[in-house]
């Protein structure tokens, strides 16, 4: 029932054998050891298990893993230094447990694709589908702005 | 923010240091027990009761059996072949590690399915079949008081806390425990007071929802356990699992790395016994990680109900107080019995009052159990009693604010237990608090169907004794630090504390400080963080650690006639004649505590008191009901800081969450006992567009001259005013009193209906 599918997952070539109910989180976690994304609630309620597919964020937990056949993927572990959005979320001390924290990083990243320069209400709706139960929410829309900035300057 | 007078040259204490794993959680590398996959593992899925009370006639795991893939399934049977009762908890021996002849709850645990394929495991769980003979279930706590329908056939406490003890073989009740406290005459008072009030306020069932859910992994030989724990007591699960075998508590091993978050849920044992005996039984790894469905079914905060009556002068002075307390407890006790007690002293409020009168009952009933929750009971107290307070104000014609001045309970008076109040700033935090919402100022009360209003609500709670933490210290040959304690990181930043804790006493700087995580094999006994007492215990502990460490070196150094100021790599090096050795500090923390008699007086209540205060301002919709928080202010006595950002956030984050407690959250039943709206996309937990506009959080100038450099818990203190903050704000908007929660559109658009 498996079958070899070829992707790119953070900027290289790989393929895995995927059987038709496995979704993107499941093989990432067990054919590339990637822990990044979580499934958390299981229904694409929390944001837990996001990951960008060709540059979009999708709910992992159900995103199946067929699809991701010739697409490029990227996980929280695309880089082995922290970017500008994480450096942000450090110096703003935007995560407490750090079990969403991923997510949050990798929608952000797509925040400021889209808006360089959001307002806060850009942010709040932007960043709905992502929760945090400790609720680190205030310090998340301050490091938003602050990776804005971050990237602004770089 | 003020400083202890302990601070150094290098001063570690009060520095906002960020989370020294920042690196690793910003980056996805933290390690949580949900990552974890061990060579031939197997997975475990739950089959669990439909039914809420029942005999079990029949179960037929057969079907599951020959599934391809199925390594094996379990029930009871199978479980008591190893243990012969096999049953846990902390404060009654009452929950079997899998139903024992009868469920009494919808979710219950009854079999396991073992596969490596955790997908073929679930499929055949569906594949299990159970008859049940129902019987009649309860679960209302006031109806449990006097039901027919009896949850538990005789009551089996545990043995570890002895005001429990009496209650063995109790049969015919579900009555877990009755607090009782009387102080003063309230009887004569009440007949004498010129007015008397009488509420009663509801609360309803909620869960904790970290989203690392519950998960455990077990891995065993023929004389030894490991258990892989998302836990925030690996010290307690040791011992019970070591209980639970007749195994020596040196043959179990309890490792827990860091908590996607756990608010209460990952206490005592939850899924550890099952993880444990399965791995023991199969001989392989076992791993049993709940789905945030499951979670539901697990671990939840108490339902409650509140009577509350004062009694208050001609000068609106409150003369006596009478709280009776039921605590819906669910089908397992978990530590509601604690609750009952440890937070029912507290009842009364924060007010000086001569006669009182307190009952508080633990209740089982045929409900998902419920267990701590951030905060141990104390909000719901504080949601009745300052909704209470609130409402005596208001029909006396007395600002709230005023009223609650003309009341407060002062810093060396008693309280309800007869202990004085110290290093309690309550008068501070309720000033601030209003100060921070301009109470008393005009504002604008909006127009048509968009009123605003402003409500106040001020709590306090006594940190959890007698209790006990342990921790060493090691200072390597290098000079670097290494700090082992029991105490768990869960998101509330405790690693960071305690190496800045570390540091100021060494003199080092945090950053060079490692905090070795729980592992019971390696760090020492701590009893389990929780109730915001691990900052103060835990860290009392490290601090004595760390002393003893440095009074080593300094004995070392006078030993090798070395000046005081030389570099800890210097005093090694010359001790040893080249880089070896190291000098471990040992800290054992346990403050004094004296038991309540029987009418739950005693002078020593709690080794501190943690005191929060909540003012909001509010808009309500009346076409709608719609309750909007625009400014919330939480206002908090933590003693002295050790880190003040991350106070802060704990702060703001507890207030957020109790702001989903407050306005939505609910955890909805039949008349089945049947749960409603199991899963995040119909149980709502607090997002982003619930995010009132303006938040402001403050931690008041204060010290507490018992805790580690002036400091003590922060982690629930924010909980406290949240409910009956925005309660009383909406009465001010409004007009109308809601006395259950949470305040729905719904709740609030009826009651609008009704007063018109």
């Amino acid at each position: 029932m498996r079958r070899e599918i070829q992707f790119r997952l953070n900027g290289q070539a790989v393929s895995a054998q995927v059987a038709p109910h496995e979704t993107l989180v499941e093989v990432l976690r067990d054919e590339f050891g990637l822990l990044g994304a979580r499934e958390s609630c299981g229904q694409g309620m929390c944001g837990c298990c996001t990951v960008l597919v060709d540059g979009r964020a999708v709910s992992g937990c159900l995103y199946l893993a067929t699809l991701a056949e010739n697409s490029e993927i990227q996980t929280v572990e695309s880089t082995t230094e922290p970017d500008a959005v994480q450096q942000a979320f450090i110096e703003a001390s935007a995560f407490q447990c750090g079990f969403c924290t991923p997510g949050f990083v990798l929608m952000t990243r797509q925040l400021l694709d889209e808006h360089p320069d959001p307002d806060e209400d850009t942010i709040r709706h932007y960043l709905s589908g992502n929760l945090c139960r400790c609720a680190a929410y205030p310090e998340i829309i301050e490091a938003v702005k602050l990776a804005a900035k971050k990237r602004r300057k770089s | 923010m003020k400083r202890a007078a302990h601070s150094t040259e290098t001063p570690q204490v009060g520095r906002s240091v960020p989370r020294l794993e920042s690196w690793l959680k910003v980056m996805g590398r933290a390690e949580y027990v949900h990552n974890l996959r061990l060579p031939g593992m197997l997975y475990g899925k739950i089959f669990r009761s439909s039914v809420a009370h029942g005999r079990i006639k029949r179960l037929d795991v057969s079907a599951a059996q020959r599934v391809a893939g199925v390594y094996r399934v379990i029930t009871a049977k199978e479980i008591r072949e190893l243990i012969a009762e096999p049953y846990y908890g902390p404060a009654f021996h009452d929950q079997p590690i899998l139903a024992i002849d009868k469920v009494r709850h919808v979710g219950e645990p009854v079999a396991v399915v073992l596969a490596s394929d955790p997908h073929v495991a679930e499929e055949a769980v569906h594949l299990i079949e159970a008859e049940y003979d129902e019987l009649p279930a309860v679960y209302d706590e006031i109806e449990a008081m006097t039901s027919k329908a009896i949850v538990h056939d005789a009551l089996k406490p545990a043995g570890t806390f002895p005001d429990l003890k009496h209650l063995k073989g109790r049969t015919n009740t579900n009555i877990a425990l009755e607090f009782r406290l009387r102080r003063g005459n309230p009887e004569k008072a009440f007949a004498a007071a010129p007015r008397v009030f009488e509420h009663r306020f509801r609360t309803q069932q909620v869960m904790h929802t970290p989203l690392e859910p519950l998960v455990s992994v077990a891995e065993s030989t023929e004389s030894s356990l490991t258990i892989h724990t998302a836990s925030q007591s690996p010290s307690f699960v040791r011992i019970e699992i070591a209980r639970l075998l007749g195994w020596p508590e040196n043959r179990v091993r309890v490792r827990v790395p860091f908590l996607g978050g756990g608010f209460g849920a990952k206490l005592y044992i939850k899924l550890e016994a099952l993880v444990a005996v399965l791995s023991l039984i199969t001989r392989k790894p076992v791993k049993v990680s709940l789905t945030m469905e499951e979670q539901f079914f697990t671990i939840t905060k108490h339902a409650s109900t509140f009577r509350i009556k004062s009694g208050v002068d001609k000068d609106g002075r409150l003369v006596a107080r009478e709280c009776e307390v039921w605590w819906n407890g669910g089908a397992y006790a978990d530590i509601g019995p604690r609750v009952t007690q440890k937070s029912g002293f507290t009842a009364p409020g924060p007010y000086d009052i001569e006669n009182v009168a307190i009952d508080s009952y633990a209740l089982y009933t045929n409900l998902p159990p419920a267990g701590a929750l951030r905060g141990f009971g104390i909000p719901q107290l504080v949601w009745a009693y300052e909704s209470h307070t609130d409402l005596i104000a208001r029909e006396l014609g007395i600002d709230p604010v005023e009223f609650r001045r003309k009341n407060l309970l002062r810093e060396g008076r008693p309280q309800a237990t007869g202990t004085r109040m110290q290093d309690a700033a309550i008068e501070k935090v309720l000033e601030r608090a209003a100060a921070l919402i301009d109470w008393g100022k005009p504002f604008d009360r909006g127009t048509g169907t968009l009123r605003k209003g402003r409500g106040i609500a001020i709590g306090f709670k006594a940190c959890i004794a007698n209790t006990t933490s342990l921790a060493a210290v090691n200072v390597n040959a290098d000079g670097s630090c290494t700090v082992y304690t029991s105490c768990v990181d869960m998101g509330q930043g405790s690693d960071t504390a305690m190496a800045q804790i570390a540091g100021e006493v060494l003199q080092i700087p945090t950053e060079a400080v490692t905090v070795v995580h729980s592992d019971t094999d390696v760090t020492p006994f701590d009893m389990a963080t929780l109730g915001s007492r691990s900052l103060f215990h835990s860290g009392n502990a490290v601090r004595l650690a760390a002393e003893d460490a440095l009074k080593k070196i300094s004995q070392l150094k006078s030993e090798l006639q070395l000046p005081a100021n030389t570099a800890i790599a210097d005093v090694f090096r010359k001790k040893y004649g080249m880089r070896a050795g190291s000098v471990t500090g040992v800290g054992n923390f346990i403050p004094p505590y004296t038991p309540p008699d029987e009418n739950g007086q005693t002078d020593n209540a709690t080794p501190f008191w943690m005191v929060g205060a909540t003012a909001v301002e509010v808009e309500v919709d009346t076409e709608t009901g719609r309750v909007q928080v625009r400014r919330l202010v939480n206002v908090a006595d933590v003693g002295t800081p050790i880190n003040p950002r991350i106070v802060e956030t704990q702060l703001s984050g507890g207030a957020i969450m109790q702001l989903g407690f407050t306005l939505f959250e609910k955890m909805v039943f039949d008349r089945q006992g049947q749960l409603r709206n199991a899963s995040l996309a119909e149980y709502k937990i607090p997002g982003f567009l619930d995010l009132p506009a303006d938040i402001v959080n403050e931690a008041v100038v204060a010290e507490q001259r018992s805790g580690p450099f002036g400091a003590k818990g922060v982690g629930e203190t924010a909980t406290f005013g949240v409910s009956p903050a925005i309660a009383n704000a909406v009465h001010d908007a409004v007009g109308v009193r809601l006395t259950e929660l949470p305040l729905t559109p719904e709740a609030v658009y009826m009651k609008l209906q009704e007063a018109k």
